[in-house]
């Protein structure tokens, strides 16, 4: 089975077509340009790119996955909306897998994973190996609770690093669309009901109701 | 070919619009709109709007093939607002048009928003006569319109300098204490009102300024001097006459904008003359302009109110006159562009 993957939760816009061929999973085609505003610009184009590569038509796509973030507003919207518009006019399945998950997920030991939340906040999580302690959150750096973690790695952790209290990995990784996919196996194999996509926002829009 | 079968996409403000049409006729116009959640908020806000686009996307289009008895495989062309509008909007709207397209490999067009407005029309009254001058009124855009030839050529001959139109009604209604969206408020409390109980200003329309803004407007004035005048009225203890404030505010709007326009047809010896925009469904500014064109001797066109606003129709009345004129689609790489320039009226041309 082919899977299209998309994730644009971080400065990485990304698309790339995975195959699942039992309980192996191939890396078919993958494009992944860092640019934090050309999510709308590029997306598409990598997709076409990824099927051409992978010699494939749309017809040839069984399901799509999504990273749902958290990440910026207006990048991620791109990559939800681009997946679940290719699968509803394929009339295949749609799942979103939290995109942290495609960082944290191939974590050894105990990691925190912290991607750019902008605002100098970052959106993060705890990994004890690959499994997620808890729901992602935001906030600052430097005002974490007491996590335990060995290491922080992701775009987050990068640029923040000085300010975490956790050794970081300088260079920036970006949720890898092969685990994405990994996450998402079981629903593909059992053809599971395409999903609603829902972005995890983490925060409220910045307006304020007018009293009644 | 039979005439184009068409699916436009509309997500530059707060409606997720989806509209399908065949040639000229419309088969689907369904529009999922956040106004009651923006309504909360007393405005429009884009992070709001945007979510919502986003939740009504796939519901929405799905709505809109249905109703046709269409599928997208049978669509010769899927068109979408590329600008200019709210960023973060338009790029949900975008972002959809292209992955419907790469999925089905019908052509895609990138459109612009105000040249939609204008085409609307055409499903209801036929083919424009090119030339033809639009009056553009709405929230986002108060713009008069040269337009040669809606497949590719069109200008734009003045705008607001400052508020749109449709913002100064929603302002003025906030004064009044209407909700939002204040047009159709203003609108109804007029009809009870003297048009004529207050002169208020009639902005860009001096002798010094029909020279510099001929065809360009100011409402920004006018909404201060209504804000003064409530603001003495009640420093005097006096009440507000809400339906007289309403008929002399919204009057003022609508002769400056029906006589400018008129002025720009008549000076450009263009016959006919288009009313599109949210603003356009303003029954004082239809009236109006139905008198002033008819002494003037020009064709007035203007849709039903429903068709003025946002909505997918548009768009895909736009993309269906592109494939008719055989226009070329748009690459995949298109942006959404907030400030795209009234000059393109889609993005073929525009991108290598
Ligand atoms: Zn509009």
């Amino acid at each position: 089975m082919n899977v299209l993957v998309v994730d644009t939760s971080t400065s990485a816009v990304q698309a790339a077509i995975v195959q699942i061929d039992g309980d192996e999973l191939y890396l078919e085609s993958f494009r992944r340009e860092i640019d934090g505003r050309g999510h709308v610009e590029r997306l598409s184009p990598f997709i076409e790119a990824c099927l051409e590569e992978s010699n494939l038509k749309p017809s040839g796509i069984d399901a799509v996955v999504a990273g749902t973030g958290p990440g910026p507003y207006t990048g991620l919207r791109v990559g939800m909306v681009t997946a679940a518009t290719f699968a509803a006019g394929r009339g295949i399945p749609v799942y979103g897998v939290c995109s942290l998950d495609g960082i944290g997920g191939s974590a050894r030991g105990r990691a925190l994973v912290a991607t750019d939340a902008r605002r100098k906040e970052i959106y993060w999580a705890v990994y004890h190996n690959g499994a997620r302690q808890g729901d992602p959150q935001v906030g600052k750096p430097a005002e974490l609770p007491d996590l335990e973690a060995d290491y922080a790695l992701g775009e987050g952790a990068a640029k923040y690093a000085e300010r975490l209290r956790i050794p970081a990995e300088e260079r920036p990784v970006y949720p890898d669309p092969v685990k994405l996919v990994e996450l998402a196996v079981p629903r593909v194999r059992d053809g599971a009901p395409t999903e609603r996509l829902t972005p995890l926002y983490l925060r409220r829009p910045d307006a304020k109701p007018v009293s009644p | 070919m039979s005439e184009p079968l068409v699916m436009g996409i509309e997500t530059s403000c707060d409606e997720t619009g989806v509209g399908i049409v065949r040639g000229t006729d419309l088969l689907a116009d369904e529009v999922a709109s956040s106004v009651e959640e923006q309504a909360r908020y007393g405005g429009v806000v884009p992070e709001v709007a945007s979510r919502a686009h986003l939740e009504a996307m796939v519901p929405t289009v799905q709505r809109a093939l249905d109703e046709a008895g269409v599928t997208l495989h049978d669509l010769d062309g899927i068109a979408v607002t590329a600008g200019p509008g709210l960023a973060g909007a338009l790029m949900v709207g975008v972002g959809a048009a292209k992955a419907y397209s790469l999925a089905t490999g019908v052509p895609l067009y990138g459109v612009n928003h105000l040249s939609a407005h204008i085409a609307v029309d055409t499903l209801e009254n036929g083919p424009i006569p090119e030339p033809s001058i639009g009056l553009l009124v709405s929230g986002g855009h108060s713009t008069i319109m040269m337009v040669e030839d809606l497949a590719g050529e069109v200008s734009q001959l003045g705008a607001s300098i400052d508020d749109a139109a449709g913002e100064a009604f929603d302002k003025v209604a906030r004064l009044l204490g209407l909700p939002f969206p204040g047009g159709p408020y203003i609108d109804k409390a007029a009809r009870e009102g003297d048009r004529a109980f207050v002169e208020f200003p009639r902005g860009l329309t001096a002798a010094k300024d029909m020279e510099r803004h001929r065809y360009d407007f100011s409402f920004s004035g006018l909404k201060t001097a209504v804000a003064r005048w409530i603001e003495a009225q009640r420093a005097e203890g006096k009440d507000i006459p809400v339906n007289d404030v309403a008929a002399a505010f919204q009057e003022a709007v609508c002769d400056v904008l029906s006589r400018k326009a008129i002025l720009a047809a008549k000076e450009q010896g263009v016959e006919t003359l288009l009313l599109g925009g949210g603003v356009a469904a303003n029954s004082r500014l239809r009236s109006m302009a139905v008198e002033r064109a008819e002494r003037a001797g020009l064709t007035l066109r203007f849709p039903k109110p429903k068709l003025c606003t946002d909505n997918g129709a548009m768009v895909a009345a736009l993309g269906s006159h592109l494939v008719a004129a055989k226009a070329e689609p748009s690459a995949m790489n298109f942006p959404a562009d907030s400030s795209m320039d009234v000059t393109v009226v889609s993005l073929a041309d525009k991108l290598d």
